[in-house]
């Protein structure tokens, strides 16, 4: 890792299978601040053949002011865009989870697979920053998936999640669960191309998560309360956690669940189900 | 949040559309940040300070138009300014509501002169 400016040349975003030593690598396209005694050649690359519209000109005293209206997260919502038309022209109905590390995103992704493995064929992108572990877990079910480690990122974007479906080549009519970063901030601002996002919250959490992370439960369509086994045990009132995310989101959808026990876990599944079946119609 | 990703997104933009116009300076740019669109202010300075160094930016005016957040309450039709997600409609306290404006992010544009006399 470079002493001057952090950056490590080491940290590279990685996509892989399990089981593959290396797989796609991206640059996590920023051009660093150059010091005058001390450069590094990071260059980012796109596969971009799209034109830009660049505007109109005006002049104006020997200046000329080129009027812009681009968005700052232009090229992910690009790159997102591009996601969405290949799951449309697929009938792939794609979940984004998102929750802070630990609530479970991952276990509650286990037993779904499982449970309904016959029902659907799945495919999963797992995000996180090292190691392929959240990827063996889903592969010990023989399911399709692909590790996104992000390095030092902190949320996946539409370009990791673009190679990664490259990767996997998934069905038509099949279902993509995206795993996030667990991180209750950061991927809120970054659209996928997902059809919906999940935001996951555990009992042993606070109530008033939805209060404190505002953004994350504005952009999320179902909340999954999850350990709910652990009810019994902890302070946590789920009718109060309603009621502050309905603030934030005053349609959120509410699953209590176990990932542990199962209870509560039907009727999420008869959610993705009619969701599924919607997207086939589109 | 990303405050520094976000002024290297902004370089990166800008020196994409300039890329088709060489020799020519930019001397000023125009943002458009809503008071809600998750910018710190103070971080956003310190992240710009140090970025635009050696770049296309270097020398730019930097000129931002915040946006106060507005919403439109969803059950008593009231528009009133906005703070924070949670907020309630003062007028009748319902939280059915739609933030239409305030998250805003976009450079507007940028004013450009020729740096150096260019032959046709």
């Amino acid at each position: 890792m470079c002493s001057t400016c952090g950056c490590g040349n080491t940290d590279k975003i990685t996509i892989r299978k399990v089981g593959e030593d290396s797989g796609d690598e991206l640059n996590f396209g920023m051009l660093l601040p150059r010091e005058s005694d001390h450069e590094h050649g990071h260059h980012h690359s796109h596969a971009h053949t799209h034109k830009h519209h660049h505007g109109h000109e005006e002049h104006n005293h020997g200046k000329t002011v080129v009027e812009l209206e681009r968005e700052i997260l232009h090229e992910n919502n690009l790159m997102a865009e591009r996601v969405r038309g290949y799951l449309q022209a697929k009938s792939i109905f794609a979940l984004n989870w998102m929750s802070s590390p630990g609530s479970g995103k991952t276990s509650l992704l286990e037993r779904t697979l499982k449970d309904l493995n016959d029902r659907f064929r799945f495919y999963v992108i797992e995000g996180d920053q090292q190691t392929m572990q959240d990827a063996q877990r889903i592969d010990a079910l023989h399911i399709p998936v692909v590790q996104v480690n992000t390095g030092k990122a902190c949320h996946l974007d539409s370009e990791m999640v673009y190679r990664a479906i490259q990767k996997l080549d998934p069905d038509f009519e099949s279902i993509l669960m995206i795993e996030n970063v667990g991180n209750l901030v950061c991927p809120a601002g970054f659209d996928l191309g997902e059809d919906e996002r999940v935001v996951v919250i555990s009992v042993t959490e606070g109530e008033d998560k939805p209060l404190k992370y505002p953004d994350m439960f504005e952009t999320a369509g179902v909340c999954l309360i999850n350990k709910i086994d652990l009810l019994p045990y902890v302070p946590f009132d789920v009718e109060n956690m309603k009621t502050y995310a309905r603030r934030i989101k005053p349609d959120m959808l509410f699953f209590e669940v176990s990932a542990l026990t199962g209870e509560g876990m039907d009727q999420w599944y008869a959610w993705l189900a009619s969701r599924f079946e919607n997207k086939k119609k589109k | 949040m990303h405050e520094l990703s976000i002024v290297m997104g902004i370089i990166k933009s800008t020196e994409k559309v300039m890329a088709e116009r060489p020799g020519i300076k930019v001397t000023a740019i125009g943002l458009e940040i809503g008071t809600m669109a998750g910018i710190e202010k103070d971080a956003l300075d310190f992240a710009w300070r140090r970025a635009i160094r050696g770049t296309i930016l270097s020398e730019a005016e930097r000129r931002i138009e915040w946006i106060k957040a507005q919403a439109k309450c969803l059950e008593c039709n009231t528009i009133f300014d906005i703070e924070h997600q949670f907020d309630a409609c003062p007028v009748c306290g319902s939280y059915f509501k739609d933030i239409f404006t305030g998250k805003q992010l976009r450079i507007k544009y940028l004013e450009v002169e020729k740096a150096d006399e260019v032959k046709s």
